[in-house]
């Protein structure tokens, strides 16, 4: 993979090292596992329970430890992630966009 | 592959935290010998009782909020004995009230305890501590302040936790296979990283040492909403399963109904949590429960710091999910050193167990790297495999066993809560 133009490089991930990670093929969202990534970064990702690879571009400066979506998602629509359920959508993502509790919820309470 | 991702202060300074100081890290090849666990051995102290200890403390413990100052005043004169001062003991009834005798008498109870000293305002309850703690043979005394004031109290107590740390002092380690060991777990300040790399981690060591015959011990009741239908799946027997679904279910019905004013979304998932990435408590739950591993089944249902009856295995125990709480409830239990999975950087210890943080979040080693004791960020960057971080695990618990001081406890970390079911009379 390129770089991107207009991106900087202050340091650049070592080749093979992903940037989100997703627990399952069937989750709609991934997890950012690299500090400081950036809008417009084409992200490696991985599966990690077929260690299989992707890439998805994403759309929003997102911080470590926090979703990105991996499909676009309309409010309403479940969140799945290990696989499961973990919550719905309360409005829009768009795939590669930041996912988090201004746009998800629990079903729980 | 080249990308947009910045790193800041890859090179910490050491004076202005989070030098890494951890004692695994992916670069670091683990000592070893082989992974035939049921080889691996240890070096603990074995009590009257059979049980086998990896501290040697000798305990100052306070019956009543009202007996920490001379328990502390003891602990001041004596060099080598612990006060654990707490809030409660009064006035409590019921219900509660076995829990506080059940949590310090299985605290006093703990191999990793050598000796006790119980002191109470008075003499009747102490005994009851007492009595409970002397059933493992260990040495246990207790004195009641009532009739005789502090400083008589103090000098009385000073004399006997002299001799105990004496006798203790002189007490030697010896090898014990490694199935002597209970091994108990919960996470704190939990993000996404936890449920990809620390909490497995921990599953991961349960898969390798439950089945040669460790006890294990997980808890937090209201963290597994969310998952509670895989949780339920994961006991041994229906019956088991129905015992843990009631568990779960009550503290639903009897305590989240009965006294919340909004709903728990303010506490479940905690703002660290959510600071961390974690959105809703069903994803919380997921992530908790990836420390169980995938075969375990737990074998019973123990009541807050019950201790576990069945022989070797996996056990659940109604707990609070607040980190020093449960983990005293489980070192009452009879859990001697502690698996600690955290994402946020929760920086908990407990006096009388060692309490093994591991982290895979690289920002948390950056910054508050000193507190924590295992570092799997290597999980994350798919250089180190879930079960070379299992090993790693496995290794620093053993040299943990043998003496090597956890972080929480080279920092001071002597967080000791008893768990209060309700309002006191």
């Amino acid at each position: 993979m390129n770089a991107q133009a207009g991106v900087l490089h202050a340091t650049d991930q070592k080749a093979g090292v992903p940037h989100v990670l997703a627990h399952s093929p069937k989750d709609n969202v991934a997890v950012v596992v690299v500090e400081g990534l950036k809008a417009g970064t084409k992200a490696l990702g991985v599966v990690t329970e077929t260690d299989s690879t992707f890439t998805v571009e994403v759309k929003d400066d997102v911080p470590i430890g926090h979703k990105v979506a991996l499909i676009d998602l309309s409010a309403g629509d479940t969140v799945t992630k290990y696989g499961q359920d973990v919550g719905r959508m309360i409005g829009a993502a768009a795939k590669g966009r930041h996912v988090h509790t201004h746009n998800m919820k629990t079903k729980r309470w | 592959m080249t990308n947009a991702v910045t790193i800041p202060n890859q090179q910490p300074s050491p004076f202005v935290g989070g030098a890494r100081d951890q004692l695994y890290t992916s670069a670091l090849s683990t000592k070893r010998a082989s992974k035939d666990f049921k080889k691996a051995t240890f070096m603990g102290w074995r009590r009257e009782n059979g049980r086998v200890g990896v501290r040697n403390h000798v305990v100052m413990l306070p019956l009543d909020d009202l007996s920490n100052a001379v328990c502390e005043a003891v602990a001041n004169n004596v060099k080598g004995t612990m006060a654990l001062p707490h809030a409660y003991g009064r006035l409590q009834f019921g219900e509660d009230l076995d829990l506080h005798f059940r949590t310090l008498i299985g605290i006093g109870s703990n191999p990793n305890v050598a000796a006790v000293v119980v002191i109470g305002i008075e003499d009747s309850w102490t005994a009851r501590v007492v009595d409970g703690i002397a059933k493992t043979g260990k040495p246990v005394i207790g004195f009641g302040i009532e009739g005789h004031g502090d400083i008589a109290t103090i000098a009385k107590a000073s004399y006997q936790a002299k001799r105990f740390v004496q006798w203790a002092s002189e007490l030697k380690r010896e090898e014990c296979p490694i199935s002597d060991l209970w091994i108990s777990t919960k996470c704190g300040e939990s993000d996404t990283t936890t449920g990809l790399s620390s909490c497995p981690t921990v599953g991961n060591m349960y898969d390798k040492l439950i089945p040669i015959g460790i006890h294990g011990v997980f808890g937090e009741t209201s963290e597994i909403t969310g998952a509670e239908h895989l949780c339920k799946e994961r006991a041994a027997t229906p019956e088991i399963a129905e015992k843990w679904y009631k568990m779960w279910k009550a503290y639903q019905d009897d305590v989240i109904e009965a006294h919340k004013t909004d709903d728990l979304s303010d506490s479940q998932p905690t703002k660290g949590n959510i600071a961390g990435g974690l959105t809703t408590i069903e994803e919380k739950a997921l992530g908790n429960l990836e420390k169980i591993g995938r075969k375990s089944r737990y074998i019973d249902a123990l009541e807050p710091a019950e201790m576990p009856a069945k022989g070797p295995g996996l056990y659940y125990m109604d707990s609070s999910s607040a980190a020093a709480e449960c983990v005293t409830l489980m070192a009452a239990g009879g859990y001697v050193v502690h698996t600690f999975p955290t994402g946020q950087g929760n920086v908990i210890g407990n006096p009388i167990v060692p309490v093994i943080k591991i982290s895979g979040n690289p920002k948390t080693l950056r910054t508050m790297g000193e507190h924590i004791y295992v570092d799997v960020t290597g999980v994350l960057r798919r250089e180190m495999t879930l079960d070379q971080a299992g090993d790693a695990l496995i290794d620093t618990i053993v040299r943990t066993c043998n003496g090597r001081l956890t972080a929480a406890e080279a920092l001071g970390h002597r967080e000791f809560s008893m768990t209060k079911l309700y309002r006191s009379a």
